[in-house]
């Protein structure tokens, strides 16, 4: 120490005590804590990208037994349009035999009329094992279930998107979305 | 005390520096007699004149001013003129969606057949640009392009003010007068001292008895607070030209040219606040957050100052320096 | 300080391990903590804690920034107002680098002429100054290439003019200019460079603080009396907690000054016209750089006649250059061996004066060259016609009614006309030669001479000394700028 120290350190010392001291201390914490929030913050998600977080689909454009798949925000979703056979299909199973159960009903959205669209089926486009896009109708492998199939990991999907077989732990899920009319959605992040 | 000199010296380098942006050949700017509401420290914008404003933008002026910074989602959101606290994503917010529907604009995303439609525009949407590009918009308007308006309070000296004395400050009828040239040429004519703005002759120049003549260029307009030089178009002492310039705009404002939605009277100055109330507002829409934050983090500063300031006595007590 | 032993005590079994590995925590406790610091030192000795706050300030604000910024000629303008309206909290971000920058150059200037009234830059400290102008060039650097990311009209012309400085040298200029801008004119190239540079420059200025606050660390602080450190006990108290608790105060008193201007009025420092989308054709009414630069654009355009072979153009820049490159050779030109101007009475006088000229300087550089300061007589009115023998004639008026008088006196085919004729005037370009040549004399002649000749008052004995007894009022006469 030098002697300069060793002449105050004991004031020094007992001044640390000081109400006056601590509350300088604890104002500049609060101070440096509230500069950390705008340096934070502004990473979140800016307006315009929340802006671009809805999309409205024209559902008479997707044809029978085909889909149109469109990215919200960068993600994929698949509007599917599901022939009757399909639809048989994914009413059939039995639910209780699932790895996750649902029945095809619970992943549609009703129309303004209070009706259920079954011919049409919107779901995530992301599997969820890995996040892979699994492959539909357009790619010629619908998989073992007539749904999707993945073809990082190899997931089957049904024709609800329901998961079937393969290492993906849950059905592809339901996005936020509803009917505006009867031939338009509105699918939100 | 020395910090005081400091404050003096951060203030004399900013006069210093608002002495260099004080060009600019145009008469002083000044607002509405009453002021502009957002204008104080504290100031906020009234919301039912920016909502007027932009009656008046889509109205008046954007048919031949873009503001391409802006979206319709713009007006719905916090601090907005169409904010509904029901409706925190201005998306869904109705009133939005209507506003924005009300303009065509050509979709970025081609159809099926890999073409461009046109269709009402969404709140996602930029504000609809009057003209397809620059070329476009200096045909229509005889070579002068209509400046963007996302900005222009910031891209102006004097800001809302300056664009409230432009509004307000074409000369009036009384000052316009209409000859034809011994060669022939049809000449609008424009009496400065008949100009009802104050000022507009540089200090000095009334004693000079040197009230002449304006003569406009054509498709030119004059106005007493348009930067420029009058110099060229001016018959009278060409040491004292009056102050402001022409430009490519004729007087837009008319008494009643737009028809308030509220009822509010549709004077040319009333028009003239809104607009350039709703364009302070485009310009800087989180200007009233800067100022509340800006509240809150100068009494917090005051405060921890306060704090250093008797923690440094405390500790210098002993200390002869 | 170099005699000084290390005091620092590891505390806890990882500390003491630590400090045998990499004594880390004992370098900033040496330099931070215990660091024996002058106990006379003013409120203008805390500059240089405030400039490391503005460095802090200007990276992490820059850093954030840059996550949202892109450099290209199609999108920077647009993505600079998308930091205003849609990032979270990005209008406050971008007004603080924007200001920062500003306040930056006004906690620089303060410290440097700080160190120039008290002699900072003499004996042992030649290096510690020299760092300092190395920083200075580098801010100056860092500036200019920040302020053309915005792309407005402004950063497009300003950055053209500049670059234009570099194109005046003789035979490596224009190839020089070139390969600066990647073409024959600013455009996206240029711009993307640029933004590089903007990113590199700060960590550079950082790597020269560091060197900075080592060659500080080395003699130990100077002060006000200028008189070395000769008994630390007596004269000196531990950096902590007397001067952090001092610096810190200054730093939260030059911040609610900061406060006030990003928060009311953030963009009275800049220019509207760089709220203008670039246009490569059409040049702003009046081009100037941003305030802190105005003395040595100044200086730029007092040059206006060639000397020799060598032309005005090239002559002005080299004159900007040497403004700054003088600045390094303070510390061989100044030969009094008084370090503070406290002891040096006419010395004194002298630097008020290159104050003054700094500001002035500023002044002009803010200014149209050609308005008149001080004006010589009025403006006359000249009627210009061709007589009947066909010479061309001028009469001159200062009235305007007496000289169209005149012209319609005149036959019509005499093709009279009016024109100004214009008084002369003490002008800003005048006066900006006249500082000019003080700015220069300042160093060149008056520091090296009056060291030689000046008698100085004497100096205190010691530190300690200087601050017993009676130097409150003594001191308040002898050194305003306290």
């Amino acid at each position: 120490m030098t002697d300069a120290t060793i002449e105050h350190g004991e004031s020094v010392d007992e001044e640390r005590r000081d109400f006056i001291h601590i509350a300088t201390v604890a104002a500049a914490g609060v101070g440096a804590a509230a500069v950390a929030i705008p340096v934070v913050a502004q990473m979140l998600p800016a307006a315009d990208t929340k802006a671009a977080s809805s999309l409205e689909v024209d559902i008479s454009k997707v044809p029978v037994g085909g889909e149109i798949r469109v990215l919200i925000g960068g993600k994929p979703f698949f509007v599917r349009h599901r022939t009757a056979a399909e639809i048989a299909a994914a009413e059939a199973v039995d639910v209780g035999t699932l790895p996750e159960p649902e029945t095809d009903e619970e992943r549609l959205r009703p129309t303004p009329s209070g009706e259920f669209n079954k011919a049409i089926l919107v779901t995530s486009g992301a599997c969820t094992h890995l996040g892979c896009v699994p492959v539909g109708p357009g790619g010629g492998n619908l998989g073992d279930y007539g749904g999707w199939y993945c073809p990082c990991h190899g997931s089957h999907y049904d024709t609800s998107g329901r998961i079937r077989k393969g290492p993906a732990p849950s059905n592809l899920p339901i996005p936020d979305y509803r009917y505006v009319s009867e031939s338009v959605i509105s699918i939100s992040l | 005390m020395s910090i005081l000199r400091i404050i003096a010296a951060g203030a004399t380098a900013a006069a210093l520096a608002g002495s260099a942006f004080a060009a600019g050949g145009g008469a002083h700017p000044h607002g509405p007699a009453e002021g502009f509401p957002f204008e104080s420290p504290l100031g906020k914008f009234e919301k039912d004149s920016v909502q007027r404003g932009y009656q008046v933008y889509k109205e008046v002026c954007a048919s031949c001013h873009g503001m391409k910074l802006l979206s319709y989602r713009n007006l719905g959101e916090k601090g907005g003129p169409f904010y509904d606290p029901e409706y925190p994503n201005a998306n869904d917010n109705p009133l939005v969606k209507a506003l924005a529907a009300e303009n065509e604009i050509l979709d970025p995303v081609p159809n099926e057949f890999g073409e461009y439609d046109f269709r009402p525009a969404r709140p996602s949407d930029p504000f609809r640009s009057p003209y397809a590009n620059d070329a476009m918009a200096a045909t229509a308007n005889g070579g002068a392009i209509p400046p963007d308006l996302s900005v222009i309070t910031k891209a102006r000296h004097g800001g809302a003010n300056y664009l409230y004395s432009l509004m307000t400050g074409y000369p009036s009828q009384e000052a316009i007068s209409y000859e034809t040239s011994p060669e022939g040429e049809f000449l609008t004519v424009i009496d400065p001292s008949l100009v009802r703005s104050s000022g507009i002759y540089a200090e000095g120049a009334g004693g000079h008895g040197d009230v002449g003549r304006l003569i406009q260029p054509l498709g030119q307009y004059y106005n007493p607070y348009m930067p420029g030089d009058t110099t060229a178009q001016y018959e009278g002492d060409p040491r004292h030209p009056p102050k402001g310039g022409f430009l490519a705009m004729p007087p837009q404002l008319t008494d009643g040219r737009v028809t308030y939605l509220d009822g509010t009277e549709a004077t040319v100055s009333q028009m003239a606040y809104d607009v350039a109330q709703f364009l302070a507002w485009a310009g800087e829409p989180k200007q009233q957050n800067r100022k509340s934050l800006g509240l809150a983090t100068i009494a917090y500063l005051v405060f921890f100052a306060l704090l250093l300031w008797f923690s440094y006595k405390r500790i210098w007590r002993k200390v002869e320096h | 300080m170099s005699g000084h032993e290390s005091t620092y005590k590891p505390a806890s079994g990882f500390t003491r391990w630590l400090d045998d590995r990499l004594p880390i925590v004992r370098l900033a406790h040496d330099s931070f903590v215990d660091f024996p610091t002058p106990k006379n030192l003013n409120y203008w000795y805390t500059f240089g804690g405030i400039l490391a706050v503005c460095l802090a300030i200007q990276i992490i604000t820059g850093v954030v920034l840059a996550m949202h910024y892109t450099p290209t000629v199609d999108e920077g303008f647009a993505s600079v107002e998308r930091i205003m309206r849609d990032v979270p909290y990005g209008w406050l971000l971008r007004y603080v680098h924007a200001n920062g920058a500003s306040f930056f150059f006004l906690a620089v200037y303060i410290h440097m002429f700080r160190g120039l009234y008290y002699g900072s830059y003499k004996a042992p400290r030649e290096v510690l100054w020299l760092l300092g102008c190395i920083i200075f060039f580098l801010m100056i650097a860092t500036a200019f290439l920040g302020y053309m990311l915005p792309w407005g009209q402004m950063s497009y012309h300003g950055a053209n003019v500049i670059t234009g400085l570099i194109g005046a040298l003789p035979i490596i200029g224009e190839p020089i200019q070139t390969w600066l801008m990647g073409g024959p004119s600013i455009g996206n190239a240029t711009l993307q460079r640029f933004f590089s540079l903007h990113y590199l420059l700060p960590f550079m200025i950082a790597g020269v603080v560091i060197l900075h606050i080592w060659a500080l660390h080395v003699p130990g602080n100077n002060n006000p009396t200028g008189v070395e450190v000769k008994e630390v006990k007596k004269d000196t108290v531990p950096f902590h907690p007397y001067y952090t608790v001092k610096d810190g105060f200054a730093i939260v008193v030059f911040l609610i000054v900061f406060a006030i201007f990003v928060f009311y009025m953030p963009t009275v420092l800049g220019h509207a016209d760089n709220y203008i989308e670039a246009n490569p054709l059409v040049t702003p009414a009046h081009i100037v750089p941003e305030w802190y630069l105005l003395p040595f654009y100044a200086i730029l355009r007092a040059i206006t006649f060639d000397i020799g072979p060598i032309d005005a153009k090239l002559l002005g820049v080299i004159a900007m250059f040497a403004s700054i490159a003088v600045l390094f050779m303070v510390p061989w030109l100044d030969t009094s061996k008084v370090k503070s101007m406290r002891y040096r009475p006419v010395a004194k006088q002298f630097f008020f004066g290159f104050v003054a000229c700094s500001l002035l300087l500023g002044w002009c550089g803010a200014v149209n060259p050609d308005d008149p300061v001080i004006p010589l007589g009025e403006d006359k009115l000249l009627v210009s016609y061709t007589d009947a023998n066909g010479f061309v004639a001028t009469a001159e008026f200062d009235a305007y009614e007496e000289a169209v008088a005149e012209v319609e006196s005149l036959p019509a085919d005499s093709g009279a006309s009016i024109s100004v004729q214009k008084a002369p005037a003490f002008r800003f370009v005048h006066l900006a030669q006249i500082l000019t040549v003080y700015y220069f004399a300042y160093f060149l002649v008056i520091l090296p001479l009056l060291g030689l000749r000046e008698k100085p008052k004497n100096e205190p004995e010691s530190i300690h000394k200087s601050v017993l007894g009676g130097h409150k009022s003594s001191d308040a006469a002898l050194a305003p700028a306290e």
